[in-house]
């Protein structure tokens, strides 16, 4: 436990540390000084700020689909499905995780081409496939996560005893308000629950975009090219703590609706 | 008086078992009416029927002379306090107690002072801003009642509604109920499996076993009259005179049955306690003594074969000398207009209610 601990944090505190240090421009090694160029560079220049808020308001979106997806589903995996079928939704849901990301990615990348299924299904009705850009972004993360917001939903209603249903219809709820005043309200911790994980998966990804994302850009790329292609450590290190310091922010606020004791 | 739950030849199957067969039941305005059973009686389906949880498999449930068979809970004029109370956790008890007046669109004002008025009556003046985990069961379940008579519904229906409770508090809500009920005026359909819960707050009580009702009386009436053996078993202990036994005893055939506190004990001599016209008497050993604080319980193995339990009230200071009478002989004595003939047919196997649970 210790031990992990140690590694776990020990790495995490590497980063920041690196963060501060800058590169030589011509031989492109580490210069051990403190300086916080990093930073102001990924605040200042417009190209960072813009890939940070097209990443959060790809995360951002990305959530609030699988949640919407999520919970009908869920709704009908715990409550109306019987324990047989149950079952079998589960294991219909987990079945994605099971296959390669990459696979998925490139089934979607498939999916979306010019002349792929999408694309021939939506021709008739005048419309065509939306191409390779952020909306592909987020139609591909969307289906990715989506189980991983699926299972928290899921396990949290099915701990909602049924006689509170019975009590809101006993008291004169119609379905509508039952589901708006009770169900909701009472999956709610399980749904920012979930959406820590699709949140937080999302802001980091960084293959799906380079898989359906066309031209653009997220702060995994970024971070991955300066590592990769630039060899600048210390400025990925600096652009990889934005998501960590995003995430920091959620679980706050996630912690405050007692999600945390839903994981 | 008219009707105020009407059960028409109502069946309710789930898969082979049937949970209520061919049932026929008038459940009279204003009226606190239970219904007792053993689990798997049937009596909480009725209920779920009334409430509108459940679709009866045939026949007709009529409120208020309406046929509502076929309307779902919500649309139906009856509120129900459920045995977990259902309490809604992410709701204070006052938005607990509003929301049936809030869906009704119950104008704010109006919404506040009703809850208050049911808050009251619940003597849970003061709660109003409470979360439910920070209330005890009891006050759970009053907020669960005043959540149901906030609403003024005809029809008030309790699901053992005290059998989480403790037994002293238990006693104390049993009265409450009933003061409540008569406060109210509204009628009370209650479900219980204790039989001493049913004879201390109900007008009439019905006797479910197997999906029928065995028998629907007064509480005095199911106890000193009860129609079958296995309501004489139910309410109550009962001893149960049958066959040969009954033939050498009473002088009668058919099946017979008497309640403990009916029988005498007196120690055996001669020339006391002789059969007559008017009074039976049987010799026998005594194999038991339960001491339970205001009675003694005697378990008694008669000559003649059957055994027979007496208790009588620790009225005066001969506890002592019961007490020992372990292993003594001793002559049994009961009035004949004390038996309660169950008619000819053999009786089924008598349940205790001691062995149910909830």
């Amino acid at each position: 436990m210790l031990w992990l601990g140690v590694a776990y944090l020990g790495a995490l505190a590497a980063l920041l540390i690196t963060s501060l240090w800058t590169q030589d421009d011509f031989t492109g090694t580490i210069q051990r000084t403190w300086t916080l160029d990093n930073f102001r560079d990924l605040f200042t220049i417009d190209v960072y700020r813009t890939i940070t808020l097209r990443t959060i308001g790809i995360a951002a979106l990305v959530t609030v689909i699988d949640a919407v997806l999520a919970f009908p589903i869920a709704l009908y995996m715990a409550k109306v499905a019987s324990p047989r079928l149950q079952r079998l939704l589960v294991i219909a849901v987990l079945m994605p995780l099971w296959a390669s990301y990459l696979v998925k990615a490139y089934a979607w990348r498939g999916m979306l081409s010019a002349d792929g299924p999408l694309a021939w299904v939506a021709a008739p009705f005048g419309l065509h496939s939306p191409g390779y850009g952020v909306p592909a972004v987020i139609i591909t993360l969307s289906y990715l996560w989506l189980p991983y917001m699926i299972l928290p939903v899921y396990a949290g209603l099915e701990r909602v005893p049924n006689s509170l249903f019975e009590a809101s219809a006993d008291l004169g709820g119609g379905a509508w308000t039952t589901i708006r005043r009770v169900v909701i309200p009472m999956a709610f911790p399980a749904i920012v629950a979930g959406s820590i994980f699709t949140f937080s998966l999302s802001l980091g990804d960084y293959i799906a975009v380079k898989i359906v994302g066309g031209t653009s850009q997220l702060l995994g790329n970024v971070v991955f090219d300066n590592q990769g292609a630039a060899n600048n450590l210390p400025f990925a290190a600096a652009v990889a703590t934005v998501p960590i310091v995003v995430m920091l922010v959620y679980l706050a606020a996630a912690r405050r609706t007692g999600a945390l004791e839903n994981l | 008086m008219s009707t105020a739950i009407s059960l028409r030849g109502v069946s309710k199957h789930f898969d082979q078992v049937r949970a209520v067969d061919d049932l026929d039941l008038d459940i009279v305005d204003g009226e606190f009416f239970s219904m007792l059973g053993p689990s798997g009686s049937g009596k909480t389906t009725v209920l779920r029927l009334i409430a509108g949880f459940e679709e009866p498999t045939s026949g007709r449930v009529l409120l208020a002379d309406e046929d509502v068979t076929r309307r779902p809970a919500f649309a139906r004029d009856v509120n129900t306090v459920f045995q977990d109370y259902a309490i809604f956790p992410h709701m204070s008890v006052q938005q607990n107690v509003e929301y049936g007046l809030r869906v009704k669109k119950v104008p704010g004002a109006e919404r506040r002072q009703r809850a208050e008025e049911a808050l009251a009556t619940v003597r849970l003046e003061g709660y109003a801003d409470r979360r439910p985990h920070q209330l005890s069961g009891g006050q759970r379940q009053r907020v669960a009642l005043a959540r149901a008579l906030v609403n003024r519904p005809r029809v008030l229906l309790l699901d053992e509604p005290l059998g989480a409770l403790d037994l002293k508090l238990r006693r104390e809500m049993q009265i409450e109920l009933k003061e409540i009920q008569r406060e109210v005026g509204i009628t009370f359909v209650f479900v219980t499996h204790d039989q001493e819960e049913a004879l201390t707050m109900s007008d009439r009580i019905a006797v479910f076993n197997e999906g029928r009702i065995e028998q629907l009386a007064t509480p005095v009436e199911l106890y000193e009259r009860p129609v079958s053996a296995f309501v004489a078993g139910f309410v109550g202990t009962s001893n149960v005179f049958q066959g040969e036994v009954a033939q050498q005893l009473l002088g009668e055939e058919g099946t017979f049955v008497i309640r403990p506190e009916k029988v005498r004990m007196s120690s055996e001599a001669p020339g006391e306690a002789r059969s007559g016209p008017a009074v039976c008497a049987a010799p026998g050993v005594v194999r038991e003594v339960v001491y339970l604080g205001s009675t003694t319980v005697s378990v008694v193995d008669l000559d003649a074969g059957p055994t027979l339990t007496v208790s009588h009230q620790n009225t005066d200071s001969s506890i002592d000398a019961a007490l020992e009478r372990r292993d003594q002989r001793v002559v049994l004595s009961w009035r004949r207009d004390h038996l309660v003939s169950l008619g000819a047919a053999p009786a089924a196997p008598v349940a205790s209610p001691e062995e149910e649970t909830a």
